[in-house]
């Protein structure tokens, strides 16, 4: 097995929402393990707590509204990172562990040069001076595949285009050599074409530079080829969690069920065609259904189900805690066959 | 850029163009003539009708206001009725004093107004940025010349930290040496500055707050977070960058309130620039040194937008490009 990385146990990050309309508990006890050099996939709709976990792990959570509860744990090769006093988080932050945004177009800085943004980091953490952060940048350019990076570095944002301005968010997260990339659904705001194209960048960089991968998205068919386990979110919790060929040769929760039907298949190209086999959608982080939070939407739900909130159950074979699922179904699994 | 400036510099002729002719047309059309006997000193009718033929007002309204254009594109302002000089000496007198105030003016407030909008941004909602929201909205509220008057009777008159009036003080300027005039300048200054400039810090204030809020929620700065950048550099280069655009605009507009407002404030602190000699030809009817006044702080007002606009687009790279 190799080295552990990053440790998250328990993460609860809530939001006070204004006007008293309750505490947003938009993620709600998220445990998981990255070893170096994995490539982790978090998927799930939209307003399930990926976004919020992954700010949660580099604590850029805007606080207020929102604050981590105590009792959380997030440890990076053993500091504690709820704990760590500000200078030597920002130490971690954009060096040990980098973040890309869904939002290429607005992730950016308009008045800064790509060049400027991207040396910035250098600079900071490893104390390069202006001229080699400067070829540093346009090194990086040239990794991330941007034609002319010479000319590419004194750009501003706005000429360049969504995919462009994602090669150079990867750029400027990977500028200081990060043991720990997170890509919150980096693909999610760009073309098709332009997807694949950043998806395998993505994957090829990793191969290149060895650092672990968080790859966050909502669309299970990109995870498929690329990620090693896949932790599957609903409603702020890990409602499934197991090793990609795994949880795609046996899924366990319902949710994932309706997950992987969802994905458009090869030979019937759909792109634009989601989650249809879900009904409804997400409720709000201010009030998660009792019992089980997915049982207004899941085919199976019996009465159990709207009162009893299920544990992470065990559904391993062989290594302990290889696969685990929130649902009832793995207790009684005869309630599967009476699917309506 | 080359087509734009000369469309810009069009334009702004055609407005200085549109307020001579109005301030023309206004002040004829008011009531009230220049020579008229003021009160109790009787004025013989035929003097009066002699200084009228003299000064061309016995002609059609058409004919002397193509005079004072043809004129006016000579760059000649004619003779004031009133202070027995020329209106171009009278204006190169006040013009200066004006300038000095409104741009001291001008420093304090982008200075204070940045500097307090981003201190109230930082501490937003808490205790510094209430207080000083309420500090910001009386001096926003009160008209100029009260506060001047408030200023002038705390520091001027109770406490005498400040001359009362003028621009220097007329007994013992001439005798001092070089750094003692410069002091008795600055002190002379420093109130109508600090009411003028104050007026208009508040508003910028209140509005680089504002700006300051919405661009820290802006995904750039919080990639500028995520990259381990100290709070310090993430507020002082990556937002507030971005938050002096508005305010590049707002310059723009604050200076004809600044000029506006300077009118006021001369008048409290006796200070001899354009406002002052503006607003004491209105009540003289000294019509050549209104026009001329009119014009030239028009002028002042359209070149400062088109400053305004320049640096924009300095500022700003997604409009340097659009413009070349
Ligand atoms: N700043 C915030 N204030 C209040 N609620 C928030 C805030 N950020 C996120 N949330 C809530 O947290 C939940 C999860 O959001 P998010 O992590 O962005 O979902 P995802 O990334 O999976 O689409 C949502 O219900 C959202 O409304
Ligand atoms: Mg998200």
């Amino acid at each position: 097995m190799t080295e552990l990385l990053l440790r998250v146990r328990d993460l609860r990050t809530y939001f006070v929402t204004e006007q008293g309309r309750g505490t947003a508990r938009a993620v709600d006890g998220v445990s998981f393990d990255l070893h170096a050099g994995e490539t982790l996939g978090i998927v799930g709709e939209s307003g399930c707590g990926k976004t919020v976990t992954s700010l949660s792990l580099l604590r850029l959570i805007p606080e207020p509204p929102g604050h981590i509860l105590p009792g959380s744990f997030i440890e990076l090769e053993g500091r504690n990172l709820l704990t760590l006093a500000p200078k030597a988080l920002r130490a971690i932050r954009g060096n040990e562990m980098a973040m890309i945004f869904q939002e290429p177009m607005t992730s950016l800085n308009p008045v800064f040069t790509v060049g400027d943004q991207i040396a910035e980091a250098a600079i900071v953490h490893q104390g390069l001076s202006r001229r080699a952060a400067r070829a540093r940048a346009i090194e990086m350019l040239k990794l991330v595949g941007l034609p002319d990076p010479e000319t590419r570095v004194d750009h501003y944002p706005h000429q360049l285009s969504g995919g462009m301005r994602q090669r150079v968010m990867i750029a400027m997260a990977l500028v200081c050599g990060p043991k720990v990339l997170i890509a919150d659904e980096p693909t999610t705001a760009l073309d098709v074409t332009i997807q694949a194209q950043i998806l395998e960048l993505l994957n090829r960089l990793q191969d290149e530079l060895g650092m672990a991968v968080i790859l966050i998205t909502h669309d299970l068919g990109i995870v498929a080829g690329t990620v090693d386990r896949v932790l599957v979110m609903y409603a702020g919790q890990v409602v499934e969690s197991a090793p990609t060929p795994e949880l795609f040769a046996r899924p366990l929760h319902p949710y994932t069920e309706g997950l992987l039907a969802s994905v458009p298949r090869l030979d019937t190209p759909h792109p634009r065609r989601r989650l249809h086999s879900i009904p409804g959608q997400v409720p709000a982080a201010t009030a998660w259904p009792a019992g089980c939070r997915f049982h207004p939407r899941c085919p199976y739900a019996w009465d159990r189900c709207t009162v009893e909130e299920p544990p992470l159950l065990d559904a391993g074979k062989g290594e302990p805690a290889s696969h685990v699922v929130r649902c009832w179904l793995l207790a009684e699994p005869a309630r599967r066959t009476r699917q309506p | 850029m080359a087509t734009w400036l000369v469309r810009r510099v069009a334009a702004s002729l055609a407005i200085v163009f549109a307020v001579v002719t109005f301030t023309f047309l206004l002040l004829h059309l008011a009531p009230g003539e220049p020579f008229l006997p003021s009160g109790d000193t009787p004025i013989d009718p035929a003097v009066v009708a002699r200084l009228r033929h003299q000064f061309g007002l016995d002609q059609s309204l058409p004919l002397q206001y193509a005079k004072y254009l043809g004129a006016l594109a000579h760059g000649q302002l004619g003779e004031s009725f009133a202070l027995h000089r020329p209106v171009a000496d009278a204006l190169g007198d006040a013009i200066p004093n004006t300038l000095v105030l409104v741009g001291t003016a001008l420093v304090l407030e982008l200075l204070l107004g940045l500097a307090f909008g981003v201190y109230q941004a930082a501490r937003a909602r808490r205790l510094p940025d209430v207080a000083l929201g309420y500090a910001t909205l009386f001096l926003n509220s009160v008209p100029t010349f009260w506060l001047g008057l408030l200023l002038l009777l705390v520091f001027g008159e109770a406490l005498r930290w400040f001359p009362v009036g003028g621009v220097v003080d007329p007994v013992v300027h001439a005798s001092l040496p070089w750094a003692g005039r410069t002091a008795d300048r600055l002190w002379h200054l420093a109130l109508p500055a600090l009411t003028l400039g104050c007026v208009g810090a508040a508003g910028t204030a209140r509005y680089e707050r504002a700006a300051m809020l919405e661009v820290i929620n802006q995904d750039y700065v919080r990639t500028a977070r995520a990259k381990g950048l100290p709070e310090r550099r993430v507020v002082l280069v990556h937002a507030l960058r971005n938050a002096l655009l508005p305010l590049v605009t707002l310059f723009g507009l604050s200076f004809p309130f600044l000029l506006t407002g300077a009118v006021l404030v001369e008048w409290v602190f006796a200070w001899p620039g354009m406002g002052k000699l503006t607003a004491e030809a209105i009540f003289r009817r000294d019509y050549p040194v209104v026009l001329a006044a009119a014009t030239s702080a028009s002028t002042m007002v359209v070149l400062g937008s088109l400053l305004a606009d320049v640096l924009y687009a300095i500022a700003d790279p997604r409009i340097r490009v659009h413009g070349e």
